[in-house]
């Protein structure tokens, strides 16, 4: 493998959808935890509802002709509709976590969110739902992009930009690279718009102390349960611009990738606008550059090329623990919060 | 001093006594964890417009008492209200917005805001606190330039203007103290709860706290605080209620409360007269 070849393949992953996606679900949890201080250690399972309940709809209006509910619709009415559900399932997923775990302490919810996110994938994985989740096998992307690669105004080709090749509107196309970032932008605009609003200070109050709050006049439930809906959502939605690229696969989505997102957060600050997307876009990159130097300079006999890639996980794994250990406030975050932070 | 001959004048000095004008009535409540009983308090009446000091021993269930009233807890029975309107069953949130707000024996501080916004966040009537309102800003700049115009007027008063853009963590202890008063009355309270305002606060700031609880008072606003210190309690207080093993053991004027055989018991052991040096010869 040649260096030129490396590192177009690592500024690839700058821009690529799945760091789109994996920023956006940041953005998510960074309403939980970064505003509101909730511990969502299920992040993984709020995209793969997502990704189910898109590619789900989608694939049934596609096998029902092109029809909903009776109505003949059309490729962006049915990508809506997919969406629609995604963003239902999400909320009602987050509603289900939060009714119980949200009037006690936040040690609760992480424990809650991290089993409820495993029942997503198992139940997903399970014979019984086969016919509607394609069990461990997932749903074929071919199941279900049809309508958003129909509406793909770029050449039905590949396309080179500079040093980078890419199809113009299948699969990890150009097409999804522009969409993708969009929705980004949408997400951390709200996030900034919401963050300084009177809405997220409340927020803000929550995370600093609850009773606080609550001895201000507010209903604290209220606002942690709004606050756990909308990341949800966010992260359904992160979950759904993945799928657009990609099939829909239960394993992709374990504990894992709620951790990655976590790692992706912390390493851009949580809190800050622009830290999920520096985050996601820093991890993404390295991974993709230890692993490629990894397989460069490491001779087969040391280290077998199936062991390269949880290799260069753990490599990524250490250098963003001593990132955090070291500017634990994240690379976008204000030094002056860590010096109060006293507890 | 002479509102105070007014208020107080014919208001027998007796545990659970009947006040002129009552702000808050509580009648039979009871609290127990397991088999202690925290608090059981036959009657007690607040009196409006005035300083009442509650006092007692460590472990007399104060702070339990204030957690109660305020709905932070709940008791196992008992009633009471607040301007004649229970207060049973109501989430702490309800009572604060009821006009009913209190502070913290462990102040809080929320450390990673700042000062000012510290301040804004006690203000009612912000309809941006509303998630779809907060989207569009025009619906809530006025309100919000209002309650920041009055945000640095409390701030002025209290001496902690010059930290207003600071994290409210960089405070002092006592300036958290001074924050936390001061955040209280963001949402104009008819009453305001201190819990142990005076502790781990030194002599000097302690000087412009009992300013400022006193000014409280003439503004008309009631205060009921939980306070160890009986110097400050006779320096500040109209009235004291004195609290021992849960219960309500005396009331009265602070020149004559301590002098109670009953409070003295409390305070000292009720052997704390008795020569003991008989037993040991």
């Amino acid at each position: 493998m040649d260096f030129i070849g490396l590192l177009t393949d690592a500024g690839r992953e700058l821009f690529a959808p799945t760091t789109a996606a994996f920023a956006l679900a940041a953005i998510g949890l960074n309403f939980h935890f970064g505003m509101t201080g909730l511990l969502n250690m299920g992040h993984a399972g709020f995209m793969l509802l997502g990704m189910y309940g898109y590619a789900i709809t989608v694939r049934e209006i596609d096998k029902n002709g092109g029809q909903f509910l009776g109505l003949p619709v059309g490729p962006g009415a049915t990508i809506v509709i997919g969406i629609l559900v995604a963003i239902v399932l999400a909320a009602l997923f987050g509603l289900l976590l939060g009714w119980p775990t949200l009037k006690l302490r936040g040690d609760y919810l992480a424990i809650v969110t991290i089993a409820a996110a495993e029942m997503v994938r198992f139940l997903g994985r399970s014979q019984s739902f086969k016919n509607l989740t394609g069990g461990s096998t997932g749903i074929r992307g071919t199941d279900f992009k049809g309508p958003f690669e129909s509406l793909s105004p770029f050449p039905d080709r590949q396309v080179t930009v500079g040093p980078f090749t890419m199809h113009g509107s299948i699969s990890t196309s150009w097409w999804l690279v522009v969409i993708s970032w969009s929705v980004v932008a949408v997400a951390a605009l709200l996030f900034w718009r919401l963050s300084r609003s009177p809405w997220g200070r409340v927020l803000k109050g929550v995370r600093e102390d609850e009773d606080a709050v609550r001895s201000l006049g507010k209903n604290v439930y209220s606002y942690k349960m709004q606050a756990l809906v909308l990341g949800g959502v966010i992260g359904a939605l992160g979950g759904v611009l993945w799928s657009f690229g990609s099939a829909v696969a239960p394993d992709s989505m374990g504990r894992p990738t709620t951790f990655w997102i976590w790692t992706s957060l912390l390493l851009g600050g949580a809190a800050t606008v622009l830290g999920p997307l520096l985050g996601s876009i820093l991890f993404w990159t390295s991974l993709v550059l230890v692993k490629g130097l990894a397989a460069m300079f490491i001779p087969d006999s040391w280290l077998d090329p199936t062991e390269l890639e949880p290799f260069s996980l753990m490599l990524v794994g250490v250098t963003l623990m001593v990132l955090v250990i070291f500017r634990p406030q994240g690379i976008l975050g204000d030094r002056r919060e860590l010096a109060i932070n006293d507890r | 001093m002479t509102a105070k001959e007014n208020l107080f004048a014919h208001v027998a000095a007796t545990p659970g006594a009947a006040k002129l004008d009552p702000i808050i009535v509580a009648h039979g409540i009871r609290r127990s964890f397991g088999g202690l009983t925290a608090v059981d308090v036959e009657h007690l009446e607040v009196q409006r417009h005035a300083i009442t000091a509650l006092i007692g021993p460590n472990g007399a269930g104060k702070s339990t008492f204030f957690n109660l009233l305020t709905g932070f807890d709940k008791p196992q029975k008992g009633e009471w209200s607040f301007n004649g309107d229970s207060l049973q069953s109501h989430s702490p949130a309800k009572v604060a917005r009821a006009g009913m707000v209190r502070t913290f024996q462990l102040t809080k501080a929320l450390s990673r805001m700042t000062v000012i916004e510290n301040m804004r966040l006690g203000a009612t009537g912000q309809g941006g606190e509303g998630f779809f309102t907060a989207l569009v800003p025009p619906l809530w700049r006025a309100k919000e330039a209002q309650i920041s115009v009055k945000a640095e007027e409390l701030l002025t008063r209290f001496k902690l203007i010059d930290k207003k853009d600071d994290f409210a963590g960089e405070l002092s202890g006592g300036q958290r103290k001074l924050l936390e008063m001061a955040r209280a009355l963001m949402s104009d309270p008819e009453i305001v709860m201190l819990d142990e305002p005076m502790a781990g606060v030194n002599p000097a700031l302690t000087e412009s706290l009992l300013k400022h609880i006193v000014e409280l008072r003439e503004q008309g606003v009631t205060v009921l605080f939980v306070e160890h210190d009986m110097h400050m309690v006779r320096r500040i207080s109209q009235w004291v209620v004195v609290m021992a093993e849960g219960r309500i053991i005396a009331e009265g004027p602070p020149e004559t409360v301590m002098l109670n055989t009953a409070v003295q018991d409390a305070y000292l052991g009720a052997h704390h007269d008795t020569d003991l040096s008989e037993d040991l010869s």
